[in-house]
């Protein structure tokens, strides 16, 4: 049983995410990939396709491509080789986008994700390809004439290409942001959307299952995992909805408007360009030693799944926290950087995450906040769960040293000596405030002594509130039954 | 300073015979006196007496470079910083680079002077020079037996050659996609050769064919050769498809024995030779046999699949090289256009020439969807296989291989326009396979027509990087033909004479 079927169809979905490659140059020139410059400030001789101008492989690119190969389970190629895709436009410069189109550097890979019922889907990866970007031709500047902005040509990408796996809007965005979770934690990609460091071209087609595939169309340029969805869910009605109304559905290109959420016709498969692709003769095939793909290998950091399961293993997390902690790497390493920072880590681990899941989220979402702009060391959050730990504050009490901390940054036990804020251990102090609670509250005690117990709770309030909260509440405890028991 | 090879001029101008300064103006006036004969796109005299006053202050301190002081024509393929750099084109009529090529700046730190750059077929497309958007040159010297008719240095380095062999410049870059540098020089008494292919650096150079692409001399005699060849030539990390070789001193070479070395004569090379040909070949067999070389007959049977094989990779690759040419930044731009579409085909409409956009199309036929097996991947099949060819049945028993460098001497310019482009495209069929296999090739000048006394020239096939045997053979050639002496048989026209 298919339970991602709707109306009797099924959805294929495959996904081609470009995600810019993070280097400080371009694929082929020593342009600065740099974002926001003035428009054409980041552009050599080579970018603007002069004469004689000839490509130059960014190596440090491609060694990215490599580790995002090894990170997604994919297959490094020993040779591959960069092609020509041949096409006129003005902010194309050379003519030709070099591509590789026939031997991409990475073919195969996978990447797991969790389903709404909690099961895992292995979702394939066909290959990832390098290529260069093309520039930007800017409209809206004058009535009358296009101006062509050239920084972005040039700029290096990689092309993920996913196997039509996917069976629904909630599968391709959870690729999406299990692979940006990826790229972040091996640098590949710095995927902030907004920049359009990633942009995803989703295929989408229904068939009734055990029956061929239907057309599909491409909805390009999504540049949010919000669109892609909602493009996506929009995109599976409408095909519903054509078909079920005796509609074929067309083989073509669709954009997806962010303002009426709906998608619309770009451009139609069947007149096509024909691109002419060619091995670039400009450049050497890529021929990688095995030695360069095994260090690049030894150097990747702890991917998120393998982080993941050491913090439930480690520090024992709930799947539910872990998954949360490590979705990014930021907060995943700001999280063990807190837990090092404890006195007993271990002991320590499990309150330190509850406290940034829940305070700290909390704060910072108000404030719209990112955890690495917090203007106090992520140790303070260590030493706050150490003074609840070794008692010498209660959870309690923590809370007004949490808000005191997000307030005035200062270290918790600073502010729990300033304010006077440690708990009352000494046993003395105790007794002499419960003899006082007692003989100020002669009925209540006569009454328990009759066999009243529930008001145990009672004295146990006014002793609190008699040392203004900061008692030890076991040492009450057991003093005060002591006294009862008398 | 008359007819002076680059170690004549630098003897003289090292004794002080003359300056530096003295030898620019000289040529410069036979530039302007020539002027008919179309060798120079454009000239650059007040950087060349630049530099010869620079070259003449090193000279006074005693400095010496290879080419310190040795004016030279440059090809008009080569990006030269602050002068107008044209590939023949009218779509390039105004364009001058802001960067200098790596062959034309390894010149410059070798102490030479250019005195311009030479006229040349359109995008180095032709055989003839007549496809210059510039007008066609012609050949300083004339048939024997028909003084009245004009005729082709050959293509596409025409420029080069017509400058050399008037006597415009000491030596000149030249380059090589399909024979350019070896025809012209084979049809103009000169010494040309196309290196391995990575041994000089193509950044800088406009791009024809970048896979079959080779810059190299055209000079007057072969030591000349070597030392043009040893300035220009060096690996290059700007440019990917230059190789990282040890690069030997090609003139300390010269005169070194070539007894029993093996000399191959592929017979396919042979058939349909003229008696001016074949009587050329025995000649030559028998300078090599006398300096105790052994020649070996030997047969390279895809030697007829290397023509059409080039004439597909060669477009292929042009009509994409090409593709930046379109009239949006440093071009030519058409005054007719309403939208981007207009801007591109009106400004290529116009600023090709005929026979580049034969090759455009011709290329973006070839790469199609639908035809790309049958044509582009058969060629580069076929590309294998010639490679092979050479190494199996040649270089397996062989040193050197000796061809004629062209069927015939040089052609009509009034020819031109009765021939078909296949015609036309027949005057590769010696030099092409070299490219295609990217190995190095030379023309050496060693024999005249016998009817019209037009120069025929020799070519000499190497292993790849084995440039050095090219050399040592192509001086017992020289020696051996004494076409100095050869020389004095051919008719000049009277107004270039000197």
């Amino acid at each position: 049983m298919n339970s991602n079927l709707i109306k009797g169809w099924e959805v294929i979905i495959g996904l081609e995410v470009h995600a810019q490659i993070a280097t400080k140059s371009k694929l082929f020139s020593s342009s600065p990939t740099e974002f926001g410059a003035d428009p054409n400030n980041h552009v050599s001789f080579y970018d603007a396709a002069m004469p004689g101008m000839l490509p130059v492989l960014n190596t440090h690119a491609v060694d990215q491509a490599i580790k995002t190969g090894i990170a997604v389970n994919g297959k490094v190629n020993k040779i591959s080789r960069f092609d020509r895709k041949n096409y006129f436009y003005p902010d194309l410069p050379s003519g030709y986008q070099i591509t590789q189109m026939f031997f991409p550097i990475i073919t195969g890979g996978y990447i797991d994700i969790i389903l709404q019922d909690g099961r895992n889907k292995r979702l394939n990866i066909h290959h990832i390809h390098m290529e260069q970007d093309a520039g930007k031709s800017v409209h809206d500047m004058s009535p009358s004439n296009s101006f062509i902005d050239l920084n972005r040509a040039g700029i290096p990408l990689m092309e993920i290409v996913s196997e039509p796996d996917m069976r629904s809007s909630y599968e391709a965005v959870q690729y999406v942001k299990s692979l940006r979770n990826i790229l972040r934690y091996i640098g590949a990609c710095d995927c902030n959307m907004e920049k359009g460091n990633l942009r995803v071209d989703a295929n989408i087609s229904i068939h009734k299952p055990n029956t061929p595939f239907g057309n599909r169309a491409e909805i390009k340029n999504l540049n949010s995992t919000k669109f892609l969805g909602d493009a996506l869910d929009y995109e599976i009605q409408r095909q519903i909805l054509e078909t079920e109304s005796g509609r074929k559905i067309p083989q073509e290109t669709r954009l997806y408007d962010t303002h009426t959420g709906e998608t619309r016709t770009m451009r139609s498969k069947e007149n096509a360009d024909d691109y002419r692709y060619f091995p670039d003769p400009d450049l050497k095939p890529l021929i990688l030693e095995q030695s360069r793909i095994d260090k690049i290998k030894s150097e990747l950091p702890e991917l998120p799944d393998a982080k993941k399961k050491r913090f439930i293993n480690d520090y024992k997390l709930t799947e539910f926290d872990a998954s949360i902690l490590v979705e990014d790497k930021v907060v995943a390493d700001y999280y063990e950087r807190a837990v090092n920072a404890s006195k007993t880590p271990n002991k320590s681990a499990k309150l330190i995450a509850n406290w940034i899941l829940g305070e700290l989220f909390a704060f910072l979402n108000k404030e719209n906040k990112n955890i690495n702009e917090l203007l106090f060391p992520i140790e303070y959050i260590a030493y706050l769960v150490d003074l609840i730990q070794d008692k010498t504050i209660s959870g309690k009490i923590a809370k007004t040293v949490f808000a005191e901390m997000i307030e005035t940054n200062n270290n918790p036990r600073d502010i729990v000596k300033k304010l006077g804020l440690e708990q009352i251990q000494d046993e003395n102090v105790i007794r002499q405030a419960i003899e006082e609670v007692l003989t100020n509250n002669p009925k209540q005690l006569e009454q328990y002594k009759a066999g009243k117990t529930a008001l145990f709770g009672f004295f146990v309030g006014q002793t609190m509130k008699a040392l203004q909260g900061k008692g030890n509440p076991e040492i009450i405890n057991s003093i005060l039954r002591e006294e009862l028991s008398k | 300073m008359k007819n002076l090879t680059i170690l004549e001029a630098k003897k003289a101008l090292k004794n002080k015979e003359f300056s530096a300064v003295e030898l620019t103006r000289h040529y410069l006036n036979r530039i302007e006196h020539c002027k008919s004969i179309n060798a120079f796109i454009t000239t650059c005299a007040d950087n060349a007496i630049d530099s010869a006053k620079k070259a003449d202050e090193l000279i006074s301190k005693g400095q010496d470079l290879p080419l310190l002081g040795i004016p030279l024509g440059i090809k008009d393929l080569y990006c030269t910083k602050g002068v107008r750099t044209t590939a023949g084109s009218k779509i390039l009529e105004n364009f001058i680079p802001e960067y200098e090529s790596t062959v034309t700046q390894n010149l410059l730190n070798n102490g030479a002077i250019f005195l311009g750059k030479t006229n040349m077929d359109e995008f180095a497309m032709g055989s003839s020079n007549a496809t210059s958007y510039f007008g066609p040159c012609f050949l300083p010297y004339c048939k024997s037996t028909n003084t009245e008719m004009k005729l082709v240095p050959g293509g596409s380095s025409g420029g080069s050659a017509t400058a050399v062999a008037t006597d415009l410049c000491v030596a000149a870059t030249a380059s090589d996609t399909g024979g350019s540098i070896r025809q012209p020089a084979a049809f103009s008494g000169l010494v040309g050769i196309k290196p391995t292919y990575g041994l000089c650096s193509r950044y800088g150079m406009v791009a024809f064919a970048s896979s079959l692409d080779q810059a190299g001399p055209i000079t007057k005699n072969v030591a000349d050769a070597a030392i043009m060849l040893n300035a220009m030539a060096s690996y290059d990390v700007n440019d990917s498809t230059s190789e990282n070789v040890k690069i030997p001193d090609y003139k300390s070479v010269l005169g070194q024995s070539i007894k029993g070395m093996k000399i191959g004569i592929p017979k396919e090379y042979l058939e349909g030779l003229n008696n001016d040909g074949l009587n050329l070949i025995e000649e030559a067999k028998k300078w090599l046999t006398d300096a105790g070389c052994n020649i070996v007959d030997i047969s390279l049977k895809t030697t007829p699949y290397a023509l059409p094989a080039y004439y597909i990779i060669a477009p292929a690759e042009a009509s994409s090289n090409l593709a930046r040419y379109d009239g949006v930044r440093y071009t030519y731009r058409s005054k007719q256009f309403n939208n981007i579409e207009d801007l591109y085909v009106n400004s290529r409409s116009e600023g090709f020439g005929e026979e580049v956009k034969r090759r455009i199309l011709t290329g973006t036929y070839v790469l199609s969807a639908g035809f790309f097996d049958a044509y582009y991947n058969k060629a580069l099949k076929i590309q294998k296989l010639i490679k092979s060819d050479f190494q199996q049945n040649a270089f397996n028993c062989v040193d050197i291989i000796l061809t004629l460098t062209t069927p015939s001497t040089a052609f009509g310019l009034e020819e031109v326009g009765k021939m078909s482009p296949l015609e036309m495209y027949l005057n590769d069929v010696f030099t092409v396979t070299a490219n295609i296999a990217g190995l190095p090739a030379m023309s050496v000048p060693c024999g005249l027509s016998g009817k019209d006394k037009l120069p025929l020239g020799i070519q000499l096939i190497g292993n790849r990087f084995d440039e050095s045997n090219i050399f040592k053979v192509a001086y017992v050639i020289e020696q051996s033909a004494n076409f100095e002496e050869l020389k004095k048989n051919i008719v000049w026209r009277k107004e270039y004479e000197q």
